[in-house]
């Protein structure tokens, strides 16, 4: 029997969720990611058919539940149910030529921290205090990214990222470590295998999408100096329309027919 | 269906999705408008009185206590994040150190050579400072370490409540000579010459009579905030740190000297403990411990039989997920005779947001205790950077309401210092672990200027937030709160120690439709002070219950009588004391609106 490779991103998360969660505790309870899930597939069940006609896409709204039980921590349920819907509802209706524009789970998670602060907070501890945890979530999550030939989005975005913590560190004055410090937390692990390399929200050419993790990181140092606590999530979710729009305006005016849902589709934080 | 109608029928649906979409983003600022909505403003004194049955009237400098807490100026290796390293140490705790009937006040300070003070209730309304002359005031010299907090203790049965002492530096012990003065005693105390302690409570916990002592410890011994010979003394993680200070445990034999038997008893742990307190949570006779940690998980320890203690904190379900507990409390919020239990976290909006937890216990008689968290449903989940808080009636209603303390560091108000401070603290612990990896503060504010709450407990399974309304408003970095009936009047008046800020006292006016009774209990066969003696009162088809504590909270120490509010019943059906002896003693019938002093029966 072959493996379905769509498979492969949700079992690798429901691992290192339940992973995580049965080491560490890192969150905020069952109820939440079952919330969270159960929102996410039902709005999937219920909105695909009837806006597209098309076949709901539940491992994808599994996924966006399942990121947004570990990527948001609240001591409240409602924000992961509003926060599973309206990732989404983006889907269907921030939309153009077919194509949505933001990675739902980013849009989701950056409307509930604009708009619920008072509710909601960021991921922003480590898993437990080893470098294994760490390593072995780089290790699997590389080896997965890479079989779906999308590591070159991950690579590009994390050697940026430590390229701008050099001009930050000069900049602030903080130390260098303390500017890394943030990429060695999950947080950082989950958006950077999972979350920008989604397919389906960024531009499908290899060096292309290698500009656009770059110049997310790039955006990132700017919200960063500026003291913005969620400037990852907000750095993904200003540049990553745009590529996509950019790229739309490009393939257009060559008049060339791209596909737009690959393989990879199946391995992002969608 | 044409391919038309097809079509315009998911046109149509899209138009409605996209409405339902706006309507779900602005859910969130609907639900911010309404809950604000409902927080009450400021009140007159008549017209608290009228809607909460209490009102507060800060008074500290009318009743002559001047006191600021001052902050510790520590290694220069920390001046980058000095504030937040520097940011505890303001305590208060009450006694009646000279057996007058009046409660006093001990407080400290924190600042190498600055001093305590022990205000002696001078029975006219007015508070003196005495420290000085009663040998406990210049307790913060340099080489000693400075001064965290304070419990109150008859340690040798005296009749006389001794002072334990925690710092960061020299622990001290102080045997009170007949409330004549103070005799330092440290030497018998079998604690290392210097630790890193910010919470102490006594309770004996082998019942022999004998007080012992819980010292709970936040850095590890060997560090010396005044002479570092490096950085990493910080927490190796925000969540899972194991790197803090081990905690110590003294048995008194009797003789005025105390052994150390932490390890024997199985307290093993290095997490980095900020408050402790003791109940009888399993119901089996014996005290039981539990340790809030900051950066990790808490704990709790059930006594077995006074020989060894069980930790069973994952099991019980209240140390699954780690938070950052900095205060523990018991009391009986629902009048059902049992021990719920409050620990304050971190709730930063935006940042960080653990929320505090009220574990309330859920298991049957006889089983292993078990607790379900049910702080969100009665609305005391979210108070701030909370610190210190105590159950107490305030408004002599029958009801245990809550006043916590809050906020970090007051700095610059429109500068914060959160933006670094969770850059690091995502990271991994070699950067975390050291404070030169620290950006620098700079007069940086890191939850500063948070007022304290006081949550009115409505008697339904809610708390009400009436801080302002009842004249509780307190925006300095609040620490520890401790409850006393100041004047000997009925009530429970509120003292709130505020690091580098000063003491603020809450005398309390309460409407004169409600009852009260109080009883101060005195031990014979137990120890003296009667520490660990459950009160169960019984009135109007309730039933609470309430005990003598050797301190909790964080940093601080209630009086030590029982205060019970009776609402408007006019008597109870009966009280039945247990003493830690294990003796029962039921008193059917008591005077209300009385305090009521009871010796253990012989």
């Amino acid at each position: 029997m072959k493996f379905d490779r769509r498979l492969t991103a949700p079992l690798l998360i429901t691992l290192i969720l339940l992973g995580a969660h049965w080491s560490f505790g890192v969150l905020r309870g069952y109820e939440a990611i079952l919330l969270a899930v159960a929102a996410t597939i039902a709005t999937e069940l219920s909105l695909r058919r009837l806006l597209t006609g098309q076949t709901p896409q539940i491992a994808s709204a599994y996924i966006s539940g399942i990121s947004i039980s570990i990527l948001v921590r609240s001591p409240l349920l409602w924000p992961y149910a509003l926060g599973g819907v309206i990732s989404i509802m983006s889907k269907y209706v921030l939309r153009t030529k077919r194509r949505h524009l933001w990675n739902p789970t980013n849009f989701g998670i950056c409307a509930l921290l604009f708009l619920a602060p008072f509710a909601v907070a960021p991921l922003s501890v480590q898993w437990g205090n080893d470098l294994w945890p760490m390593l072995v979530i780089w290790a699997v999550g590389l080896f997965t990214i890479w079989r779906a030939k999308r590591a070159h989005i991950t690579l590009a975005y994390v050697a940026s990222f430590f390229a701008f913590a050099i001009v930050r560190s000069l900049i602030t004055g903080s130390s260098y470590a303390a500017e890394v410090a943030p990429i060695t937390g999950p947080m950082y692990q989950l958006f950077a295998l999972f979350m920008i390399t989604d397919p389906k929200t960024t531009v499908s050419s290899t060096w292309g999408a290698v500009v656009v993790a770059c110049f997310v990181a790039f955006v990132e140092m700017f919200l960063r100096l500026a003291e913005v606590i969620y400037a990852p999530f907000y750095a993904l979710f200003l540049v990553g329309p745009v590529a996509l729009l950019v790229e739309m305006w490009w393939t257009a005016r060559r008049q060339v027919v791209q596909p737009t849902a690959p393989v990879a589709s199946s391995i992002a934080l969608d | 269906m044409t391919g038309d109608a097809t079509a315009t029928r998911r046109r149509v649906l899209r138009v409605v999705a996209a409405l339902v979409f706006l309507a779900l983003l602005a859910t969130p600022l609907a639900i911010r408008h309404f809950s604000s909505a409902s927080e009450e403003g400021a009140l007159s004194t008549a017209a608290a009185l009228e809607r909460h049955g209490f009102a507060f009237e800060e008074v500290s400098r009318a009743v002559g206590i001047r006191f600021s807490h001052e902050p510790p100026l520590l290694d220069s290796k920390l001046e980058p994040i000095m504030p937040a390293v520097a940011a505890y140490g303001a305590a208060v705790s009450v006694t009646d150190f000279d057996r007058d009937g009046w409660q006093d006040l001990y407080v400290t300070s924190s600042a190498m050579g600055g001093r305590n003070a022990l205000y002696r209730n001078g029975s006219d309304g007015t508070f003196q400072d005495v420290a000085a002359r009663m040998g406990v005031a210049d307790l913060n010299r340099e080489g000693t370490g400075v001064s965290m907090g304070a419990v109150w203790g008859d340690y040798d049965n005296d009749g006389y409540e001794d002072l334990f002492l925690y710092k960061w530096g020299q622990p001290a012990l102080f045997h009170n000579d007949s409330g004549r003065g103070f005799a330092r005693v440290t030497e018998g105390i079998a604690l290392p010459a210097w630790i890193n302690a910010n919470t102490a409570v006594w309770f004996d916990f082998d019942q022999d009579g004998w007080l012992d002592l819980f010292v709970g410890c936040f850095y590890p011994a060997d560090v010396d905030l005044w002479n570092l010979p490096h950085t990493r003394i910080m927490p190796e993680s925000f969540e899972y740190a194991q790197n803090g200070g081990r905690n110590y445990l003294l048995r008194n034999r009797g003789d005025g000297s105390f052994e150390e038997v932490a390890d024997a008893a199985g307290l093993t742990t290095r997490r980095w403990t900020l408050a402790a307190a003791t109940a009888d949570v399993d119901g089996d006779g014996d005290p039981d411990l539990f340790v809030a940690n900051d950066y990790g998980i808490n704990e709790l320890y059930l006594n077995e039989g006074g020989q060894r203690f069980r930790e069973v904190g994952r099991a019980a379900n209240l140390a699954r997920t780690p938070k950052s507990g900095m205060n523990a409390s018991f009391g009986d919020v629902f009048n059902r005779g049992e021990w719920t239990l409050y620990v304050s976290n971190i709730s930063e909006p935006g940042v960080l947001i653990h929320g505090n937890d009220l574990w309330v216990p859920t298991q049957d008689p006889g089983d292993e205790p078990s607790y379900r968290n049910l702080a969100g449903a009665m609305g005391v989940e979210l108070a701030g950077f909370a610190f210190g808080a105590q159950f107490g009636d305030l408004n002599n209603d029958g009801w245990l309401d809550l006043f916590v303390t809050n906020g970090y560091v007051s700095g610059e108000r429109r500068e914060s210092y959160w933006y670094d401070y969770s850059m690091v603290a995502g990271g991994h612990r070699d950067i975390i672990a050291d404070a030169s990896h620290w950006p620098a503060m700079r007069g940086r504010s890191l939850s500063g200027y948070q007022e304290d709450r006081v949550w009115l407990n409505d008697g339904a399974g809610r708390f009400r937030d009436v801080t302002r309304a009842i004249g509780a408003v307190n925006a300095n970095d609040g620490r520890s709160v401790a409850f006393a009936d100041l004047w000997n009047r009925g009530v429970l008046d509120a003292v709130v120690a505020n690091q580098r800020g000063p003491l603020l006292v809450y005398k309390n006016t309460v409407t004169p439709n409600h009852g009260w009774l109080a009883f101060a209990l005195q031990g014979t066969r137990s120890n003296r002070s009667a520490i660990g003696a459950e009160i169960r009162l019984y009135w109007n088809g309730l039933e609470q219950v309430q005990q003598i504590e050797g301190g909790n909270g964080f940093a601080a120490q209630n009086q030590r009588r029982a205060h019970f509010g009776l609402g408007k019943a006019s008597e109870v059906d009966s009280v039945v004391i247990r003493w830690p002896s294990g003796v029962e003693q039921v008193i059917p019938m008591l005077a209300t609106n009385t305090l009521h002093t009871i010796m253990e029966p012989q």
